[in-house]
């Protein structure tokens, strides 16, 4: 197995007359970790679809070996020994591994006819080299996210990638698998692959790169040795300094307003993706609701906002009954609700700012008169919530979807921030969000419990759920494993998330 | 000859619909479509950046279809035109000729092909839009016959902007006409009230037409446009029945034609000697109708956000079957509105062919007029004035009207595939290169990697 360096000599990438990539350029040694960091939207997903031949550049030069390369597409970037596992992955569900594995090459023997055998055989060489632990004739569908992503790896090796392009890989694992892939990074390192490692998850970067590069803007703002502290680095990427810690006051629980007994949710295949689930939380409290994504947070949260059907058992908000009601109903009773999919439920992409930020305010004075709705009070609206969360935005009539994913967030916290509230529900509140914002928008939903609001979130992130949580609610498969206080150390959180209940942990109902 | 118009888009919507339409992700769709012929690589669709949503590809492509860029409407007019004539002309007996001796003397054949493609076209403005011996008189015609195609257009465009894929216009054309009609003539009342009936009972059935196809998809989820089709034939079918029985019969009549609308159950004429009528401007306040409630009112703000995005209109609090079913009863209304503009307007009488291609040419219409209610509008004046001038094209020059068809499909045509519009006039200034690199990676390739 070959080495090779790879260099890119003042990539630049403009759309229009925006430049996502401006005269950057980056060296990838043979066998090293190489650690692109930067917020999103700084531009590090653009620069790897040129680095793949997906996008051309404006201007600049790919040399692989000390050859000038031109790759016209993922084709061509393969053919030079660099491959790629997005973030969302490329694999055919209904396929078995070893179909996926040879798809786009497949091997035939005499007549066309498909021979998979020898892909078989390669995938169980480089399963076993690495400890990958997958079955070619497993069906990809029925792989967990984490397998999944090695056979994307192994697709990517199958066709002798030298350089590997890993775009986010850890934003859909657990811990667990999370660190199961850096120690896999790590032996293909050690076996000569370079891998350029994009992330803007601190703790990972660190832990793992042998070079971090940092792109703000586009533009590469310098070099970071790995042992530089993760404020340093957050400041890089941001620009100004950052305080990673929240430093919030210790709560002052109030009345248990928000009471949920036995809520069982119904899923279409007969079983109980919420299972009979029991939890208070009271005024001024941050419950954070932990556990491996899937195991019915999603349900969860939508069943107390009334878009779940089969549901069962109660939910009250100081003393008034929510399940049953229509969804408008319950926004109108006081409920913040931040959906987990930003783009999917909290967002209407080519609807401007202005209009998302009355996305559920719309019916209501000063927003409309009647039927009729009034376009100034909604600008003016806008105005001041961009001034007020800092929302980039070209303009109050830019469509929401073409802003970039924190600011995105911030339109739908704003929003649900804007109005009295009574509860507040925030699902994955700093997903896909950049360092700078995640600190303001925690703030923000301290704020929210500081003035006396109950507030329930949902995250899978343990950085995230131990900076915010008063109290730590685990589900696993549908069920409450237990609910423990904020400083409950990561291992048995870790422990709770995979099923396994807290010794002598309490059950503070 | 009923489907000719809907081919390119009846593409099944997706169930989730659409969302999250960023500018990044058209933009990353613009890519994935030019690159497409390049490689086969499933990776390739992912080009958009971290936060984009890649999924509900389709329906996204049908949105940019249906409610792109006017220009390329523009555009596609344009093109269809040009090859529309290079039809003619190659029917045209002194091109034949020409082209026998083409190399001999060529520019009579370029002659001949220019003088064949303006002749007709000029015919055809002639007999639309302005010509010496009738002064404007055939503009008047153009707005008559535009008028029903306004207002179902209006309807389907409606639709479209909730999410919804409208092909029942006809359908509802057809109700309205007559339940109006024999409103009309059945029934005798005074002068202006009559009318009143007339418009409230036709708009009131075009309205419970659409009504049922949004409740079948809010209650069970059957598709709308399976449902509007089957819906169009039942009405046909429906009228062909009414037509014979007694009650709609000319007394002491058998074929299958309807008794006169009372005179006071017509629209008024607006300029003597022309069919010009009162539904004209009811069209035209509709347009604006619509518009205010599309971009002004509540009802229209829930319309589009279910349109654009119905996962965030239902956590919205938005009722999303509610606005299902009233969608689609505005659309029936706003047909309906067409059908009348038909009975009490432009043939007084009810027949089997009240709606003709009405129903079908204003999905047309509303496409061209890229779901805009202003948009709608213009086109169905464009669509009205080929309508009017085919007639004087065939008298005057002997072309056939069904070149008139050609050139409303070519339209079509164009608008489904604006990457090739754009391609035809170089428009990507950004990504023209790309496009070509793309286009030339492709052939060596083979398509395939």
């Amino acid at each position: 197995m070959g080495v090779v360096k790879l260099e890119l000599k003042g990539i630049s990438k403009a759309f229009g007359s925006f430049y996502a990539n401006q005269d950057i350029d980056l060296v990838v040694e043979p066998g090293q970790i190489h650690c692109l960091l930067g917020e999103n939207g700084a531009g590090k997903s653009t620069l790897m679809n040129v680095l793949y031949g997906l996008y051309e550049p404006t201007a600049g030069q790919i040399v692989v070996d000390g050859q000038p390369r031109s790759f016209r597409g993922p084709g061509d970037a393969m053919a030079a020994g660099i491959g790629m596992v997005h973030q969302h992955f490329m694999l055919v569900p209904v396929f078995t591994v070893a179909e996926n594995v040879a798809l786009g090459a497949e091997p035939a023997g005499p007549g066309g006819i498909l021979n998979l055998e020898k892909t078989r055989r390669k995938i169980r060489e480089i399963s076993e080299r690495y400890g990958f632990d997958v079955d070619p004739d497993a069906l990809v569908e029925d792989l967990p996210v984490g397998v999944q992503q090695r056979v994307e790896i192994i697709k990517a090796l199958v066709r002798n990638a030298k350089v590997l392009i890993l775009d986010e890989p850890t934003a859909v694992l657990t811990p667990q698998e999370t660190d199961e892939l850096l120690d896999i990074m790590r032996q293909l390192k050690a076996s000569g692959t370079s891998i350029v490692f994009i992330s803007h998850k601190l703790r990972e970067v660190k832990a793992v790169s042998d070079v971090i590069t940092v792109i703000r803007r586009g533009k590469v703002v310098g070099d970071a040795p790995p042992t530089a502290s993760p404020t340093e680095l957050a400041s890089m990427m941001v620009g100004r300094p950052v305080s990673l810690s929240l430093n919030k006051a210790a709560a002052q629980p109030g009345e248990r307003t928000f009471v949920v007994r036995d809520l069982t949710v119904r899923a279409a295949n007969g079983t109980n993706v919420v299972d009979g689930i029991s939890f208070d939380i009271a005024r001024g409290e941050i419950l954070a609701v932990a556990g491996v994504q899937g195991n019915g947070q999603t349900e969860l949260t939508e069943a107390i906002l009334g878009v779940q059907d089969h549901v069962s058992g109660s939910v009250t908000l100081e003393g008034k009954e929510l399940l049953g009601l229509p969804v408008k109903e319950v926004l109108r009773s006081g409920v913040g609700f931040v959906p987990e999919d930003r783009s999917h439920d909290g967002l209407v992409g080519p609807f401007s700012v202005a209009e998302n930020l009355v996305l559920d305010l719309y019916d209501r004075a000063p927003f409309a008169k009647g039927v009729g709705m009034s376009p100034a009070k909604v600008a003016e609206n806008a105005a001041a919530k961009i001034k007020e969360f800092d929302i980039r935005t070209p303009s109050v009539g830019s469509a929401a979807g073409t802003l970039s994913g924190g600011n995105q967030q911030k339109v739908v916290m704003a929003r649900e921030l804007s109005r009295p509230l009574r509860l507040f529900i925030a699902s994955q509140p700093t997903r896909g969000v950049d360092v700078g914002s995640v600190e303001f928008l925690h703030r923000r939903i301290v704020a929210e419990r500081d003035a006396g609001t109950p507030v329930m979130i949902v995250s899978t992130e343990l950085d995230e759920v131990a900076e915010l949580a008063d109290r730590i609610a685990v589900l696993y498969k549908g069920k409450l494993v237990g609910i423990v206080p904020a400083g409950t150390p990561r291992d048995t959180l870790g422990l709770m998330m995979a099923g396994v209940s807290p010794e002598g942990g309490s059950d503070d109902n | 000859m009923t489907t000719k118009d809907t081919n390119p888009e009846v593409e099944p919507e997706d169930g989730p619909g659409p969302t999250g339409e960023s500018g990044a992700e058209v933009q990353a769709a613009d890519v994935a479509l030019d690159t497409a012929g390049g490689t086969l690589e499933p990776s390739l669709v992912p080009v958009s950046t971290q936060s984009g949503d890649t999924g509900h590809q389709q329906a996204t492509l049908l949105r940019r279809i249906v409610m792109g860029n006017g220009f390329v409407s523009v555009l596609a007019v344009f093109v269809a035109l040009v090859l529309g004539g290079v039809l003619i002309a190659s029917t045209d007996p002194a091109v034949a000729k020409s082209a026998g001796y083409f190399f001999a003397r060529p520019s009579d054949f370029l002659s001949a092909l220019w003088g064949a493609m303006t002749k007709s076209y000029i015919a055809l403005f002639q007999g639309s839009v302005f010509n010496p011996r009738q002064g404007f008189s055939p503009l008047l015609e153009t707005m008559t016959v535009a008028t029903p195609l306004i207002c179902a257009g209006l309807g389907v465009a409606l639709a479209f902007r909730a999410g919804l894929f409208n092909i029942g216009a006809q359908g509802q054309i057809i109700i309205s006409a007559t339940l109006g009609a024999y409103a009309g003539f059945a029934w005798h009342l005074p002068l202006v009230l009559h009318l009143l009936v007339v418009i409230v009972m036709g708009v009131i059935g075009g309205a419970a037409w659409g009504a049922v196809v949004g409740l079948l998809k809010a209650r069970t989820g059957a598709h709308e446009v399976i449902v509007t089709i089957m819906l169009n034939y039942v009405a046909l079918f429906l009228l062909d029945f009414l037509l014979n029985t007694e009650a709609f019969r000319r007394p002491g009549d058998n074929s299958p034609i309807s008794p006169r609308l009372d005179d006071s159950a017509v629209y008024p004429q607006l300029i003597p000697g022309s069919r010009l009528h009162l539904g004209f401007l009811v069209a035209v306040a509709l347009t604006a109708g619509v518009w205010w409630l599309l971009n002004r009112s509540t009802i229209g703000f829930e319309f589009r956000a279910v349109g654009a995005n119905p996962a965030a209109a239902r956590t919205a609090g938005v009722n999303v079957q509610a606005a299902t079913v009233l969608v689609m009863a505005i659309a029936g209304a706003l047909a309906g509105f067409g059908g009348i503009a038909q009975v009490a307007g432009t043939e007084k009488v009810l027949t089997g062919g009240v709606a003709a291609q009405i129903g079908f040419d204003s999905i047309t219409v509303a496409l061209l007029g890229r779901s805009t209610p202003w948009g709608t509008l213009f086109a169905g004046l464009l669509f009205g004035a080929f309508r009017a001038g085919a007639v004087q094209m065939q008298i005057q020059t002997g072309t056939p009207i069904d070149i008139v068809l050609v050139v409303q499909s070519l339209i079509v045509l164009f608008i489904a595939a604006p990457p090739l519009i754009r391609s035809i006039f170089g428009l990507n200034p950004g990504r023209k290169k790309r496009a070509k690199t793309a286009v030339k990676a492709a052939v060596a390739t083979g398509g395939a990697k």
